[in-house]
């Protein structure tokens, strides 16, 4: 009897030591704000959020589909931030999100590594070399397709024999280039000026690039969601907009 | 007797918070579409490649595992505490740590990045990277098995073995082995269980490409997003296999064994 009194206090303790974990970062009972951001989001909301006063931000970052699909699965955060439109456009259409707004635009390069003898992408089709680019589905790896599909045949073909590694979000792309495992991989402007001091991008000609936007919305059933309303406005126009372009983004075209 | 219903109620509560989860890949599944699923090529080659690259780190680690545990298991030496728990340490490594020590060891910026090179050997985005990554991860599992399965044998059989003539060799070989079968086996089917599992370190250390280093877990992961009901049914297929080779142990080796090694 006693053992079991024991153990119901251990569990109640447990859980008391839970909860108050999950407050920590709460300061003076503000509410909280949940915000699911595309991975390439990670710096720049990292920087901002914190300074947003109405709420603590909690940030969770992920590929742009996962997040999505959490969304689809029942999760609920407040606000959803993706790497695309067409994902934000998709969840407004099945009644999960509210209208959504574009943000801010972003551009592709080919990330190497800094010392890298790589300078334009008709050598990424090269034999021997490595590629590491987005999976199919993901905001990445389709823009990446997009910008191969627009390459002479045999560019591409040669390029597409190259992939040694599709990566479910983009800072696995990242990490490959960066560690040396891939000689070069698609990546956002934004992520190569956060690595900078391991990587450098090499521009794509114009004709190349496909449009990058950024799309929040507020999530249907959030928890605050004007709060997340408001955190979006500053998205938009707000102090995360002046971030963000700090960060290698770019306004919206 | 409120202590024993107390004690069902703890037993109850773990049983439904760890067959729910399992329960649930199952009813989310229609018995068509776990068919259609395995039917997909890329499934396919993901389980494949999930059983090629477990056997072969399985291998590996039964043939330099099992005479490393009877070593630990029959000598007592200085250090040897340190040996065991240092052999051990994978076992409570979280994937990412996993994946990121591995990339710091062998991958191509790492410690001995330059040495695997030079000898013309490539681990990174290569299925030998996915081996590396589950041998990493597994090992201990079988070692800690194979260490308790060997110090569990009666020492008057190596004894009447050594005095009938055989050498400490041919014991090992003839007596040891087949007396610590089955627990042998059973660490060997944790390992495997936990190698086919194995998705952080595999990730991070080996990529994710089809039929090269798509493992099922990552092939799952890769579906989550896009396709969740074949990512359901992919799944249910692994935790098919894992009950599979669970369950055979159990009945070959002796539902014993499994439970003796716990101990």
């Amino acid at each position: 009897m006693r053992a079991l009194v024991a153990m119901a206090l251990f569990g109640a303790v447990a859980l008391a030591a839970c909860g108050d974990d999950d407050d920590s970062g709460g300061s003076g009972g503000r509410p909280q704000l949940v915000v699911s951001a595309a991975s390439s989001l990670t710096e720049a909301l990292e920087a901002c959020s914190p300074r947003f006063e109405a709420a603590d931000v909690k940030l969770s970052f992920a590929g742009s589909d996962e997040l999505a699909a959490q969304i689809r699965q029942g999760v609920r955060p407040d606000v959803f931030a993706a790497a695309s439109t067409t994902l934000p456009e998709e969840l407004n259409a099945e009644g999960l999100l509210g209208k959504p707004r574009e943000f801010v635009s972003n551009t592709l390069v080919v990330a190497v590594s800094k010392g890298a003898p790589i300078d334009s992408i008709e050598e990424l089709a090269d034999e021997g070399m490595k590629l590491a680019v987005g999976s199919e589905g993901t905001p990445i790896g389709d823009y990446t397709r997009e910008v191969v599909g627009r390459l002479p045949a045999d560019v591409a073909r040669g390029l597409e024999a190259n992939v040694r590694s599709e990566e479910p979000d983009v800072k696995g792309i990242v990490a490959k280039v960066a560690q040396g495992a891939a000689d070069a991989g698609f990546v956002y402007a934004s992520d190569v000026q956060a690595a900078a001091e391991e990587l450098r991008a090499i521009p794509l000609p114009g004709e190349l690039q496909p449009s990058v936007a950024y799309g929040a919305g507020v999530v249907d059933g959030a928890s605050q969601p004007d709060l997340a309303a408001r955190y979006v406005d500053g998205l938009v126009e707000g102090d995360c907009y002046e971030e963000l372009q700090r960060a290698g983004f770019g306004p919206l075209k | 007797m409120l202590f024993r219903v107390g004690l069902a109620v703890a037993l109850a509560v773990a049983l439904t918070f760890l067959t729910l989860p399992v329960v649930a890949i199952f009813v989310d599944t229609a018995p068509g579409e776990l068919l259609d699923s395995l039917g997909e090529q890329a499934a396919r080659e993901a389980l494949l490649l999930s059983l090629e690259t477990s056997t072969v780190a399985i291998a590996l680690i039964l043939g330099v595992g099992t005479p490393a545990a009877y070593l630990l298991a029959t000598r007592r030496f200085r250090g040897r505490a340190l040996v065991v728990t240092l052999l051990e340490l994978p076992l409570v490594l979280p994937p990412a740590v996993a994946g990121i020590a591995l990339l710091a060891a062998v991958g191509p910026a790492g410690i001995l990045g330059g040495t695997i090179e030079a000898f013309g050997i490539e681990l990174a985005l290569e299925t030998a990277g996915v081996v590396v990554a589950l041998t990493f991860v597994a090992s201990p599992f079988y070692l800690r098995q194979a260490q308790a399965a060997f110090a569990a044998v009666d020492r008057t059989l190596l004894d009447a073995s050594r005095t009938l003539g055989a050498s400490e060799a041919r014991s090992f070989v003839a007596v040891m082995i087949p007396a610590a079968l089955p627990g042998l086996a059973a660490g060997a089917a944790l390992a495997l269980g936990r190698a086919l599992g194995e998705f952080g370190a595999t990730l991070m250390f080996a990529g994710s490409f089809e039929g090269i280093t798509q493992t099922a877990p990552l092939a799952i992961y890769d579906r989550f997003a896009t396709d969740f009901d074949s990512a359901l049914a992919l799944s249910a297929v692994l935790v098919a296999v894992s009950a599979a080779i669970l369950l055979s142990v159990k009945l070959v080796g002796g539902g014993e064994a499994l439970g003796r090694a716990a101990r």
